[in-house]
């Protein structure tokens, strides 16, 4: 029980949580405290209950390219780093390997050895639109893998914005349903953007999944998920802000959902969509995956 | 432990997207759940009106049956006529605060308006409640398109000569709260708040750090309701680093309560240095 919980009565929080979209940041970056900062996500983590960290390193955050168009040099250097750190902090810390879609090949054989290497999901940033065909050879390398793809989105993306080609909803979807295959976990509803746009943008692409994510904490954000949804296709993460995180945890215990949902939300739909095995030791054995009432059907 | 009061939340619609339920008994019922002792909460509609008067009096109606929880935090447009009597009027209603949105009415930073207002509020006891914004600027409406709150206005506010306007900022960021707090005196910091709900925590600590160089003390809890979730506030100190949760256990943050009652006790004495001299009565 925390310090807030025993003020006010917060419910303990039973369920294990998994972070299914955080970042690190590697010692070529353009901040000396990166080691604090590390430090940092890893205290508070274990404060609320995260079992699991899968984390990405976008290049070296803007430091010598920019954070969603690194340079391949850049790119293989944060994935070596970002492996690395997961298996010194394993089974704490797993790796997403992060390319740039804009240089193909290096991509693909990041992919290759950075799935060699132990990671269990690629991330893609914002370095080229989500429904332009260079992604086409990434998407089937995820199915290839059995790992899913994280894709930064902006919730409705009305123009452009500075540093990165970002992609909203509908141009996931549209790769997406060129990929039945793979499963892309849609980044950050709460990342920026109006999340109202994204949830029907995405309704009809079952292979699409959303994370909760980011500092915006909007009321009515994570019901209306939910509602067009399913908490099957809905996975708690943080991102950059934990304290937001723990903020939609808390949340999550006044919506209308189930226990098992709740579950679902938590950590369930994670082991589902991640390689079989990968949470194992931090969940135990007895947190086997579920089916979903969607494979269900 | 003493429940704060939460410095800011607001009932009504809001233009740009639904809200769930924003009304004062569910406010109430989240307050009690959450550990606030009562709230001072704004009518959301009317920062986007002209005439903020029929707003006033729909909130005061409505938390009429909650008064023991909600008190009114009515709003006064300094650019208005006849805001003297609104600011009468609302001191009179039992109002601890006079909210303002300086963004929405147009008022630049210097408006003189707002220094007016600020200079009156601390003459009669009453807090003066500036909000930055109400959502991130990266999801605003199209015809949203204000800008926040700038730190230019709340230094403004803040260097007013001869106030003892007891100022809370809500909606600040670290870098927002950083470039206010250090561009004041230590007698004019000593008059200003922030609420931390917008403060990002770990892993950038930007709230340990505000506690740390700030200190607790010109920090104010607040719930954001119905706009946010109201767990917040209450997350960010949860997860502040063990050295500070020491720190915060001894010199707690400070709720509406005690900025009311500090804002009062200035303007007893304002009063009684100033003979006559005041700002409103002179008008």
């Amino acid at each position: 029980m925390t310090a807030l919980d025993s003020l006010v009565g917060h419910e303990p929080l039973h369920e294990p949580l998994i972070d299914v979209h955080a970042h690190f940041h590697s010692p070529f970056t353009n901040r000396a405290d990166w080691a604090g900062y590390n430090a940092s996500r890893l205290a508070a983590g274990a404060t609320m209950g995260v079992r699991a960290h899968v984390a990405s390193v976008l290049g070296t955050w803007g430091y010598t390219s920019p954070t969603y168009f690194s340079s391949p040099e850049d790119q293989s250097r944060a994935n070596a780093w970002m492996l690395a750190y997961a298996a010194q902090h394993g089974p704490l810390v797993h790796a997403y390997v992060a390319v740039n879609p804009n240089f193909t090949e290096h991509a693909l054989a990041e992919c290759a050895t950075g799935m060699a290497a132990g990671g269990i999901g690629i991330k893609l940033a914002a370095g080229r639109r989500a429904d332009d065909v260079l992604l086409d050879d990434i998407a089937d390398c995820a199915a290839q893998h059995g790992v899913p793809v994280l894709q930064h989105i902006f919730q409705h993306r009305r123009r452009d914005w500075p540093n990165q080609d970002a992609s909203d909803g509908i141009e996931l979807a549209r790769l997406a349903a060129r990929h039945p295959r793979t499963t892309f976990l849609l980044a950050h509803i709460g990342g920026g953007g109006d999340w109202a746009h994204t949830f029907p943008a995405v309704l009809d692409v079952p292979n699409i999944v959303m994370d909760l994510s980011g500092s915006g904490i909007d009321r009515g954000m994570i019901d209306e998920a939910l509602r067009w949804v399913g908490a099957s296709r809905l996975l708690w993460a943080a991102d950059v802000t934990l304290c937001t995180g723990l903020t939609k945890r808390r949340a999550l215990a006044h919506l209308d959902a189930s226990p098992d949902e709740l579950q679902a939300m938590c950590w369930g739909n994670a082991v589902r969509i991640f390689p079989p095995g990968s949470f194992t030791a931090v969940l135990g054995p007895d947190r086997a995956p579920r089916p979903t009432a969607l494979e269900a059907q | 432990m003493t429940r704060p009061i939460d410095v800011n939340a607001w009932i009504g619609g809001y233009p740009f997207r639904e809200l769930p339920h924003p009304e004062p008994d569910i406010l109430c019922r989240v307050l009690d759940r959450e550990g606030f002792d009562g709230a001072w909460v704004g009518h959301l509609p009317g920062a986007w009106h002209r005439d903020v008067t029929p707003s006033n009096r729909a909130l005061l109606a409505a938390l009429a049956p909650h008064r023991d929880m909600l008190q009114p935090a009515l709003m006064v447009r300094p650019d208005w006529p006849g805001w003297e009597r609104a600011l009468r009027d609302a001191v009179s209603a039992g109002a601890p605060a006079i909210r303002v949105y300086p963004a929405q009415w147009g008022l630049a930073p210097g408006h003189s308006g707002l220094t007016e207002l600020a200079l009156a509020c601390g003459e009669q006891g009453v807090v003066l409640h500036v909000t930055v914004r109400f959502e991130d600027l990266r999801q605003r409406h199209p015809m949203d398109g204000v800008g926040d709150v700038p730190a230019a206005t709340l230094r403004a506010i803040a260097r007013a000569a001869g106030s003892a306007c007891h100022l809370v900022v809500a909606g600040a960021a670290r870098e927002l709260i950083e470039e206010t707090h250090w561009g004041l005196t230590v007698g004019e910091q000593a008059r200003v708040w922030y609420d931390f709900h917008w403060v990002w925590g770990p892993p950038e600590e930007h709230f340990a750090h505000l506690v740390r160089t700030l200190g607790p003390s010109r920090l104010t809890w607040s719930s954001w309701w119905p706009l946010r979730l109201t767990q917040q506030a209450g997350a960010l100190v949860d997860l502040l680093p063990d050295d500070l949760q020491a720190r915060v256990r001894a010199e707690p943050f400070v709720g509406g309560g005690e900025i009311r009652s500090s804002a009062q006790r200035a303007a007893s004495l304002y009063i009684g240095n100033a003979k006559g001299t005041s700002a409103v009565s002179n008008r």
